[in-house]
């Protein structure tokens, strides 16, 4: 099988200063890959390259190859719309648009121009229950999307995000501000959505990491310490820094 | 000795609610008494008829109608300039000399006093390309001067559009247009409209500008296109009130008052209206 994402020494600075040196990490289709690291190790900026956000940081230059489906993400041919429909994101922070729950979900096909309204709907309900959400507001798809819950509202984000069928999601610490209950119901979406996309999950959360995902990638001041099958990491880690790491001696 | 606490909050409380409740009462009574003054002489007559005898007598059509005429047309030609500028600096550039240059120079604009647009206007489009003194003249004056105002409310207004709005929009796939037509503009449209309504009153109430621009002629019809001349309410009210006969008095309080009502009401619909737009981006 071929790899969906794939870096190959890939290399990131911001500003002539260094993030990421010489990347070389693979993502396959259908599995959930976690990104772990203490702050500052590069996580977020090779979540962002991957769907090209990157371009909204002001001297970041990047090296090195890296490709979606075998096309260089960074090509100058590379259509950064369409990019960002194959490439969703789920944020740290819920970030839902100020508008109806229905209009936060429907607003990636809307782009597209999709204006059928059964088939807006048929979106709504699938991602929403996708996302673990539908039957907390199938009744209220008309109010506003900040009015929910901090759970919710990231829930929400999901949904919309999947309302593109991306081919990867990308999930930048996407537990960080919640609940237990709510990461549970997140960590229960990902599981079933594993057999239609690939996820790059980066988490401060060394037990999420271990709980959820089936690789795991262990970065540090911007380079890839180890990675490997989550089950052999966290059992046996090759490095002593990926052992006082997931202990939680550092970080 | 130290004073309690709780004195000085209680000092300080007084002291604010004495200077809020002399601002608000000073403008209250500013209002008022030019309503009281002027509403007597508001009649359906003195709204609906052409004024006779240089304004002593008969109504003011004409130069309601004038007003609307060209502060709408300013608004119109100000409103596109203005919030387009803003967008374009705001979303479409990285701050550079170029934005400061030009930020700068709509602040400068800003502090030009209104004579100064006035003779400008009459230069340049009353004389130089032949406008004449007319709507058409007066509008595009009064655009001018409206639009530092517009420009930097706008950008005030679409900066205040959080970041993460933005990135959420081009994570999902829209260009930057879709971003800022779906997402930015009408995050910040109450800003926006706020900087129209306030150009809008500053035209209505402007005198030196439209004076040079659009002339003091009193129409005796209803003016019916770009190239004819107009006074204004606020002209009408100045030079009833400076030049009139004693017997044009009441008709002088009578247009100010119609300017303090209209000022009122575009206030009120503009937010009304805007309000309605944005209740699904609640």
């Amino acid at each position: 099988m071929t790899p969906l994402i794939e870096a190959k020494g890939f290399g990131v600075s911001i500003g002539g200063a260094a993030v990421l040196r010489g990347l070389d990490l693979h993502v396959m289709p259908h599995e959930i890959l976690s990104i772990i690291g203490p702050a500052g190790s590069g996580k977020t900026t090779f979540l962002r390259c991957i769907n090209r956000l990157s371009d909204l940081v002001p001297d970041l230059a990047v090296s090195g190859v890296l490709t979606l489906e075998g096309r260089g993400v960074f090509a100058p041919e590379t259509d950064l719309a369409d990019l960002r429909r194959r490439v969703g994101m789920v944020f740290a922070v819920p970030i839902p648009l100020p508008r109806s729950i229905y209009e936060n979900v429907v607003f990636g096909p809307r782009l597209l121009g999709i204006r059928d309204r059964s088939r807006l709907d048929a979106i709504v309900e699938k991602t929403l229950r996708a996302a673990v959400l539908w039957d907390e507001v199938k009744d209220r798809l008309g109010t506003s999307g900040t009015k929910l819950s901090g759970g919710q509202q990231q829930r929400l984000c999901l949904a919309r995000v999947l309302a593109l069928e991306p081919k990867v999601l990308l999930l930048d610490e996407p537990c960080s501000g919640l609940d237990p209950i709510s990461t549970a119901k997140i960590e229960e979406a990902l599981q079933e959505l594993k057999p239609q996309l690939s996820v790059v999950l980066v988490t401060n959360n060394v037990k999420q990491a271990a709980r959820s995902s089936d690789r795991t990638a262990f970065l540090l001041m911007g380079e890839l310490v180890e990675h490997g099958r989550t089950a052999e990491m966290f059992t046996s880690p090759t490095d002593t820094r990926t052992n006082d790491y997931i202990s939680g001696k550092f970080g | 000795m130290r004073i309690p606490p709780r004195a000085v909050h209680l000092t300080m409380l007084g002291f604010l609610w004495v200077v809020t409740l002399s601002a608000v009462a000073t403008l209250a009574g500013i209002v008022g008494w030019v309503l009281w003054r002027g509403l007597p002489s508001v009649t359906p007559r003195f709204l609906f008829s052409m004024p006779e005898a240089a304004g002593a007598e008969g109504g003011i059509a004409s130069v309601i109608l004038g007003t609307l005429f060209i502060i709408i047309s300013a608004v119109l030609v100000a409103t596109p300039l203005g919030v387009g500028t803003a967008i374009y600096l705001v979303e479409y550039t990285r701050e550079s000399w170029v934005t400061r240059v030009i930020r700068y120079g709509s602040d400068c604009l800003a502090g030009i006093p209104s004579i100064i647009f006035g003779l400008f206007g009459y230069v340049f489009f009353v004389l130089f390309l032949g406008f004449r003194w007319s709507i058409l003249s007066g509008a595009l004056t009064l655009a001018l001067m409206s639009l530092p105002t517009i420009i930097r409310t706008s950008e005030v207004a679409l900066r205040s559009v959080p970041q993460s709005f933005r990135e959420v929009s081009y994570a999902l796939g829209a260009t930057r247009w879709q971003m800022v037509l779906r997402v930015v503009i009408p995050g910040a449209l109450p800003g926006i409209v706020t900087g129209i309504v306030l150009a809008l009153g500053r035209s209505m109430s402007e005198t030196a500008a439209v004076i040079f621009t659009a002339g003091t002629v009193l129409p005796d019809r209803v003016p019916s296109s770009p190239g004819d001349s107009v006074r204004t309410l606020a002209v009408h009210f100045y030079i009833l009130a400076t030049e009139g006969a004693t017997d044009a008095q009441p008709r002088a309080f009578g247009t100010a008052a119609i300017l303090v009502l209209a000022i009122l009401v575009i206030n009120v619909s503009a937010y009304t209206l805007m309000h309605r737009f944005l209740a699904r981006y609640r």
